[in-house]
């Protein structure tokens, strides 16, 4: 899960990491007296999941109420990239002496923990690492032994940060850490990291993607949850406990796994078609699932035609073969159905569904997961 | 032959008393497997289905010489349960639980590798292993599994994606052809296993004669496994990599599978596996077909 700068902010500012003094809000006058309350001037942030913010006119610098007014007012309702910005954060502005860069992710190659440093910060690291790549310092921490502030301060002279800024950025660097393995994070990384002209090290944005699996020990968590940007399939299959994703296209994917799901919009794909989602319904593949499955899919107004693909591996084809008959009979599906049923009993599974009377405009069996692609594409056309 | 796991394995189940532990264990039990004990704190004298029930792991290991578990608890409980197998001399551990957070799953890899260097974590989030014949842990179904023949030749296969396998097992057994052994890694993060250790071992086994690898998108495992291939495995290969049309930024279904970053691309880990050697499929069925003609070839 992705979390907007200000939750990020406010998650880091629970590790005790400095940031600026800020609040987020909806309106035009939230805005104002919130600027009111932390003092002029102020910068008006847009608050969106997607890069390029400044350059779209999304972050602007206001000096008095006014300013305030006009920025936030243009800023929220914009379209960033497709993302209409519905919040926007502001925080005392900064004066800015350096940009530095910091992170940590997990790399899963050393199945380590990897701080990435920088005394080039502000701008895309991924520009840095390709014209520069000596000016990014990697340093692996193993997992069970952590980060000293001996070594952070280590990896902070290594990276070039100049005297000045070596305990403001060590003490920063632990405390990120802190929040990346406590706070299980994914990706903790600021950018920019400055020093202020007066000395003191802190962090201008906040980048934090939190691991979903862990959700279970941060009740804190639901508020994010909560500002989640669900369209209204994702937001229907969410509610039935489904794994799905949604996509442009216009066949709709029902797999069991998820590398089948995967394999099946990649043969959609070969074959000349596009998908209309990512949905794995699982290892069991009953009635009741294959029914809200197909609830979602039916709610896709591009889909054109539906791919079921299972293979039956401890679910056996018999059982799947009824559970898709039952679903067929429960939703009024507005797109044909092209069913590749595989695995254990999938021959007596395709009798059941030949044997149900469901006509071939609305089911087609095919044996083969090409042939069945092949007829959901032509269908979609 | 076989890797791994074989007809000597010794099972015990921890959260043999849970539902999925229960329903997994047995399955595994009927299939053949040796299915000696069950984990379950506090429930020490009780019995499933014969399968005595113990405390801890150590009591278990004790009073059966149990080698391996298969570790079937919440996401919660599943660092501890592989840290306990570890410390009672477990040699082979196999975790199906999904869901462990990776920091959790990050910190346990560590401490097996800095404390209990003999332990070999499979999972966790893994469908688990097959020595078709032999052994099964886990949650594959056997009976799609197709036996080695002692004449040859014999594949062997490594997953990262559960159903996935299942369709590189059950194309096998359509065209008759033995599985030595069929190993899941499961799609996390931090994989106990990797696909080089299990190269490692495909190289190594007389049993196994080429070697299907199916991964997805997501990570580097792949272009890893391309590295290894290309200075240690001489025996032929297959593949095919999930994902090739997965948008950017989304996780499909693992928390594993995800590009971020343009990195962890179908496209890369294709073009590094063709460059090692490997013929690579589209799809599952032409790896599987590829698979046979390498077969035909050997014998």
């Amino acid at each position: 899960m992705d979390l907007f700068e200000y939750q990020g902010k406010q998650y880091f500012a629970r590790f005790g990491i400095p940031v600026s003094p800020g609040d987020v809000t909806e309106s035009v006058d939230g805005a104002v007296k919130i600027a009111e309350s932390i003092g002029y001037p102020v910068v008006v942030k847009a608050q969106v999941q997607v890069g390029g913010r400044g350059k779209a006119g999304g972050i602007k610098l206001a000096t008095n109420v006014g300013e305030v007014r006009l920025h936030a007012g243009n800023i929220l309702g914009m379209d960033i990239k497709g993302h209409v910005v519905k919040r926007v954060w502001i925080e005392r502005a900064s004066d800015i002496a350096e940009e530095y860069y910091a992170s940590f992710t997990l790399d899963r190659a050393a199945k380590q923990h990897l701080l990435m440093l920088s005394a080039q910060g502000g701008v895309d690291i991924e520009e840095v690492a390709a014209k520069d790549p000596e000016a990014i310092v990697k340093l692996h921490i193993n997992p069970i032994e952590g980060l000293s502030a001996a070594r952070a301060r280590e990896a902070a002279k290594e990276a070039n940060i100049p005297a000045a800024a070596l305990d403001g950025v060590a003490e920063i660097l632990v405390k990120l850490y802190e929040c990346f393995t406590k706070g299980d994070c994914d990706l903790a990384e600021i950018n920019p990291l400055i020093l202020k002209p007066t000395g003191e090290v802190h962090a201008l944005d906040a980048k934090v993607s939190l691991d979903g699996n862990a959700s279970f020990r941060h009740p804190e968590w639901d508020e994010y949850e909560a500002t989640v940007e669900l369209d209204d399939r994702e937001k229907l299959a969410r509610e039935k406990n489904l794994q799905y994703i949604g996509l442009e296209g216009s066949v709709g994917i029902i797999a069991n796994g998820a590398g089948l799901a995967m394999s099946t919009l990649d043969v959609v794909n070969q074959v000349g078609g596009t998908a209309a989602n990512f949905l794995d319904i699982g290892g069991g593949a009953n009635a009741e699932l294959m029914t809200s499955a197909l609830e979602v899919i039916n709610s896709d107004k591009n889909v054109r035609s539906i791919f079921i693909n299972i293979f039956g591996g401890i679910t056996r084809g018999e059982e799947v073969a009824k559970g898709v008959v039952e679903a067929v009979k429960r939703v009024d599906l507005r797109a044909p159905i092209v069913i590749r049923l595989d695995g254990t009993n999938a021959e007596e599974g395709r009798r059941i569904l030949a044997d149900a009377g469901i006509p071939a405009s609305k089911l087609i069996s095919k044996p083969t997961m090409l042939e069945a692609a092949r007829a959901a594409v032509e269908l979609a056309k | 032959m076989a890797i791994f796991v074989n007809q000597h394995t010794k099972v015990l189940v921890q959260g043999l008393t849970g539902g999925q532990g229960r329903f997994h264990g047995l399955r595994n039990r009927a299939y053949g497997t040796q299915v000696v004990a069950g984990v379950t704190p506090g429930k020490a004298g009780q019995d499933v289905e014969g399968i005595p029930v113990f405390d801890s792991v150590a009591d278990a290991v004790a009073a059966t010489g149990a080698n391996a578990s298969f570790i079937a608890v919440p996401p919660k409980a599943a660092p501890a349960a592989i840290l306990e197998a570890a410390r009672a001399g477990i040699e082979f551990v196999v975790c199906i639980t999904e869901g462990v957070p990776a920091q959790d799953e990050a910190r346990t890899f560590a401490t097996l590798q800095r404390d209990y260097p003999g332990t070999r974590l499979l999972g966790p989030n893994c469908p688990g292993i097959i020595s078709p014949g032999k052994c099964n842990i886990g949650i594959t179904a056997g009976e799609i599994a197709q036996p080695p023949s002692a004449s040859g030749p014999n594949v062997g296969i490594v997953s990262r994606s559960g159903t996935l396998t299942y369709q590189a097992l059950y194309e096998l057994k359509q065209q008759g052809i033995g599985v030595s052994t069929c190993v899941g890694i499961g799609g996390d993060p931090v994989p106990g296993t990797s696909f080089v250790d299990c190269l490692a071992q495909f190289q190594a086994d007389p049993e196994t004669h080429a070697i299907i690898m199916i991964g997805e998108i997501g990570g580097s495992a792949e272009e890893e496994a391309a590295e290894f291939i290309t200075k240690h495995v001489t025996k032929p290969m297959s593949a095919y990599i999930a994902g090739v049309t997965a948008p950017a930024g989304k996780k499909m279904g693992h928390a594993g599978a995800i590009v971020s970053g343009g990195k962890g691309t179908a496209q890369g880990k294709m073009d590094a596996l063709r460059a090692a050697g490997v013929r690579v499929g589209l799809n599952p069925t032409e790896a599987g077909s590829l698979m046979a003609e390498i077969v035909r070839s050997l014998k």
